[in-house]
This record gives C-alpha cells, sequence and structure tokens, in this order.
C-alpha cells in the first residue's frame, strides 16, 4: 500500500537533474526549452532540480569527455535508488559527431546504464517530450 | 579592508562542475574572506573534447558540420567563419544573394542567443516570471530560423561557396511580420530593465569592470562594449554584407551587469534593423558557387562577431581535401579573465549572476594544460613542445 503511493508519486511528479558531460548546449537549451511555457513538461509534475540527492531522473546530454567521466559516475552515484537515466540527443547516444575523437566515450551507456535514449541532433524539444513519456511508462511498469 | 589576508581567516568554495550558473559543466575554485570573494581560479576544460584535432581527420565538407557543433547556441556563426575561411584559402568570392542570406541568419541567430541569455539572467536573479516570458517570446525567433533552414538549432545552412537554401517572398514577408511582433516584446522587455525595482537592486553597481581593465584583460562582445568601448568586428573589420548595411553599435557606459543587459537589449532591437534592411536590399541571383575539392596550400584568418564576441579561426591548407590546422579560438575564453576581475570583492550571493553576465558558453572553451600533481605546477605546452614530446614517446616504443 505504501509502496504503491510513493510509486504513484513518482510518476506524478518526477523530479529531473540536468546534467552536461561535454554536449555542443543545442541539447541543453532544447531540454529547457522543453521545460519553458510553448512546450512545458511541467504539466507532467516534472520539476529541475539542482541537487543529484533530490533527483528521480538524470537527463545526460553531450559524449562523455574523459574529464567528466568520474564526475558523472560520481552524480549518479549520489541520486537515491530507484534512479533513471534519460540520454539526450546523438553524441549520449553514440558519439555522434565526436566519434573517433581522442578525448570522449562515445555514449553515456558506456559508463552508466541508460533506461531511455532520444535521438537527433538536437532532438526537438517534442522529441524529449515523447522520451519522458516513454520513461513514465517504464516507471509506471517497474 | 586593507593590508594583508590572513591566511587561516581565507575559506575556500569549490563551485561544480556540476550545475553552476549555467548547465554546464565548469568549476570555479572561489577563496572566501567572511562573505566577500578575494580570488577565483575557474577551470573550464571538462568539455574538451578535441575538435581542432578532429578538423585533420575530415575534409573540408565534413568540418562543416564539425565546426557547427563547437557551441550550439551559436551554431550558425561558427559555420560562417569556417566557411568564411575555407573560401579565402581556396581564394572564392561567395554571390551577394548568399552573404546577405548570411548576414540575416546570423542577426536571427543573434536574437535567440541574447534572449535566451536574458532569460538565463533573470532565472539567475531568481526572476523566474521574466526567465518564462522571454523564452516564450524566444519561440517566435526560432520559428523563423526553422522556417528558413529547416532546424531549430543545428541549421546547416552556410556550406563552402554560399548557403544552402534560399530565401522566398513569403518566408521574408513571414520575418518582417516576425520581427515587427518581436520589436513590440523587446519594448516590454526594456520597460522592465528601466523601472524594475526589484531588477534594478540585483545588478546596478554590480560586477564592474572598468574600460582600461576590459581592454587589458582583452574582453570582447557585449562584455566590452558594456564599458563603453565601441569595438565589434561587425563595424571594424566587415565581414560578408555588413560593410553595406548601415547599423550603430550598441554600447553603455557604467560597465556593471545592468550595462551587459542594457547592451544585448539594444543589440536585439539593432539586429532586427539589420534584417529588415537586409531583406529590402537583398540582391537576385544565385546563392551559390562551386569551390575546388582540393585546396593549394594557404594560410588565412577568419574572424566574426558572434553573440558573445570576437570569433577567430585559423587555417592552414596543404593542398589535399583536409585542413592542415584549424585554430578556434573563441569568445568565452577570451572573456575569461575578465570575469575574474568582475568578481573580485563582491559577495557569495552575486556569483550567479556576474559568473551568468558574460554569457558564458563552455563548450567552446575547454584548453589543454598541464599540472603536475606533485609538486603542484601548472604549464601549457604549444604545438611544437606537443610534437617534439610525441616524437620522443614514439621513439622509445
Amino acid at each position: 500500500m505504501a509502496l504503491g503511493l510513493v510509486k504513484w508519486a513518482r510518476i506524478k511528479s518526477p523530479w529531473i537533474l540536468h546534467f552536461n558531460t561535454g554536449a555542443c548546449n543545442a541539447c541543453d537549451i532544447e531540454v529547457l526549452a522543453a521545460l519553458t511555457p510553448r512546450f512545458d513538461v511541467e504539466r507532467f509534475g516534472i520539476l529541475l532540480k539542482g541537487s543529484p540527492r533530490h533527483a528521480d531522473v538524470m537527463v545526460v546530454t553531450g559524449s562523455v569527455t574523459r574529464q567528466i567521466r568520474d564526475r558523472l559516475v560520481r552524480v549518479y552515484e549520489q541520486m537515491p535508488e530507484p534512479k533513471f537515466v534519460l540520454a539526450v540527443g546523438n553524441c549520449a547516444a553514440t558519439g555522434g559527431v565526436f566519434q573517433q575523437c581522442y578525448n570522449v566515450y562515445e555514449g553515456i551507456d558506456k559508463v552508466i546504464p541508460v533506461d531511455v535514449y532520444v535521438p537527433g541532433c538536437p532532438p526537438r524539444p517534442e522529441a524529449i517530450i515523447y522520451g519522458v513519456v516513454k520513461l513514465l511508462e517504464k516507471l509506471a511498469k517497474s | 579592508m586593507s593590508g594583508e589576508y590572513e591566511p587561516e581567516s581565507i575559506f575556500e568554495i569549490p563551485v561544480g562542475p556540476q550545475h553552476p550558473a549555467l548547465k554546464e559543466p565548469i568549476l570555479l575554485h572561489f577563496k572566501i574572506e567572511g562573505d566577500i570573494i578575494v580570488d577565483v581560479i575557474p577551470r573550464p576544460a571538462y568539455t574538451h573534447r578535441g575538435i581542432e584535432k578532429a578538423t585533420e581527420a575530415r575534409n573540408y565538407i565534413q568540418n562543416i558540420y564539425l565546426c557547427e557543433r563547437v557551441c550550439g547556441i551559436c551554431s550558425f556563426i561558427h559555420t560562417l567563419v569556417y566557411t568564411q575561411g575555407v573560401e579565402r584559402l581556396a581564394e572564392v568570392e561567395p554571390p551577394p544573394r548568399a552573404k546577405y542570406i548570411r548576414v540575416i541568419v546570423s542577426e536571427l541567430e543573434r536574437i535567440h542567443s541574447h534572449a535566451l541569455w536574458l532569460g538565463v539572467a533573470a532565472h539567475e536573479l531568481g526572476f523566474d516570471t521574466l526567465f518564462y516570458y522571454i523564452w516564450r517570446d524566444r519561440e517566435l525567433v526560432m520559428d523563423l530560423l526553422e522556417l528558413i533552414t529547416g532546424n531549430r538549432v543545428n541549421y546547416a545552412m552556410s556550406t563552402v561557396g554560399g548557403v544552402r537554401r534560399d530565401i522566398t517572398d513569403e518566408v521574408a514577408h513571414q520575418i518582417k511580420k516576425g520581427m515587427k511582433i518581436f520589436r513590440e516584446r523587446l519594448d516590454v522587455y526594456t520597460e522592465v530593465v528601466e523601472q524594475e525595482p526589484t531588477l534594478r537592486k540585483r545588478v546596478v553597481d554590480v560586477g564592474k569592470l572598468s574600460p582600461h581593465d576590459a581592454v587589458a584583460l582583452c574582453a570582447v562582445g557585449p562584455t566590452l562594449r558594456a564599458t563603453g568601448v565601441k569595438r565589434d568586428v561587425r563595424a571594424d573589420d566587415p565581414y560578408q554584407a555588413y560593410d553595406e548595411i548601415p547599423f550603430n553599435v550598441a554600447t553603455y557606459h557604467t560597465g556593471d551587469v545592468l550595462a551587459q543587459i542594457v547592451v544585448r537589449v539594444l543589440e536585439m532591437y539593432e539586429a532586427a534593423n539589420i534584417i529588415d534592411y537586409a531583406l529590402d536590399h537583398m540582391p537576385g541571383g544565385p546563392i551559390r558557387v562551386k569551390v575546388p575539392w582540393n585546396i593549394a596550400p594557404n594560410e588565412v584568418i577568419s574572424r566574426g562577431e558572434a553573440p558573445r564576441g570576437e570569433l577567430f579561426y585559423y587555417f592552414k591548407s596543404n593542398g589535399t581535401e583536409k585542413p592542415e590546422r584549424v585554430k578556434i579560438r573563441t569568445p568565452t575564453l577570451a572573456n575569461i579573465p575578465a570575469v575574474r576581475q568582475m568578481l573580485l570583492g563582491y559577495h557569495i550571493a552575486e556569483i550567479p549572476i556576474v559568473f551568468a553576465s558574460i554569457d558564458p558558453c563552455l563548450s567552446c572553451t575547454a584548453r589543454f594544460s598541464f599540472i603536475d600533481v606533485k609538486t603542484g605546477k601548472s604549464w601549457v605546452w604549444d604545438r611544437e613542445q606537443l610534437r617534439r614530446y610525441s616524437l620522443k614517446w614514439y621513439g622509445k616504443q
């Protein structure tokens, strides 16, 4: 009963943490655009948080650079269970245009587990919202 | 306060790399005396991806798409300065209509970038209402950019020898209509900046930079113009069609965060005027010329005024389809010494807005330097030293 209540609350208000692992900013401004009035993901109860300790979902952009790898893992470990990861953009999925650069890991799934990928360079805010809805479905099943 | 600071009274606060003022990774190491900042050591290298090296492994056309992704917010000006440089390498002149289209798209991009910054700055001040209003109106410009180029952020518009899409009369009409609505919205924001006491309390006399310091620390763009120094690549070294278009270089004299806001709002008005003028005076003709695949050995530089300041590219070709060397100097890197000066002597609570006031765009700013962990010594190598080191290292293998 209590567990069901917690799950219901989580689906109705997943709090997200936005982390840039070396993206070019394009995905980041589209994630922000998704939060602002035209697209407004706050109507799903989604709220942007500054601390990983408050977050249920980590929205990660960028092709993980060698500098940021340890910080990404540390931020991921600071999030409370259960935690979910949304990889936004081609860089986050495969390294995108930065494939074969000497300083990148070519994808977030090389470092931490990913639940939903949103492809695009950068994905449109509509695509990011679609990814978020997919993630909410996954949350409901978990 | 005067005299030397006692070592034990200084407190160190690391900010970042996750979630400082913007959403990008940077580590700012603050030294605090009470509530006052006495020193800042910025470390912006978390987004180093090795783009300059990667350009040497791709041909001139592939590099357009790579350089576009140096920075997502100023993606068009990167392709513009890149393609302008390659055209100079190949000694090809783009057709006049392409030059006008490039000016129109880069000014639309300036509006979208400044509107984005104004929203983020309002958010840093805790004025979220303004943030949401501005981002709503920014979508108007994003729609126009999508109408012209087919994409919202990375446009793939400028190419070597011209542009890839034309602006039809119907689209031109839509742009003019959009600019009219946007000017009306800008009047509202001007009124807010001039009259809203809660906003003015946070930005007047905060993060001051003197014109002398700004020039000495090589600040560029709106950060420099906010101190009253009239310097703009568009006016000083006109590129594309800027020498045929009349416009004012917006400046303001106070040098604080308010001046940065005023300069950017004025630049949005100017950009809207430039777009209208360019649409009225756009010549006909082709939008693209052919450029040879292999480019003879040559060496050029290319500059442009990005929304954040002067963007600089250096090129060296070697007769093949790939460049020998591409060097990129982005405006945020030039502004980092200035923002350090702006932060000194202010309170901890003012860190976010002062740091955000230079419009930091760190994805382009990462550089390589060495730090010896044992002795704490740091140094930077130039290309020749790196080359010698690599030869020595491989010689041992």
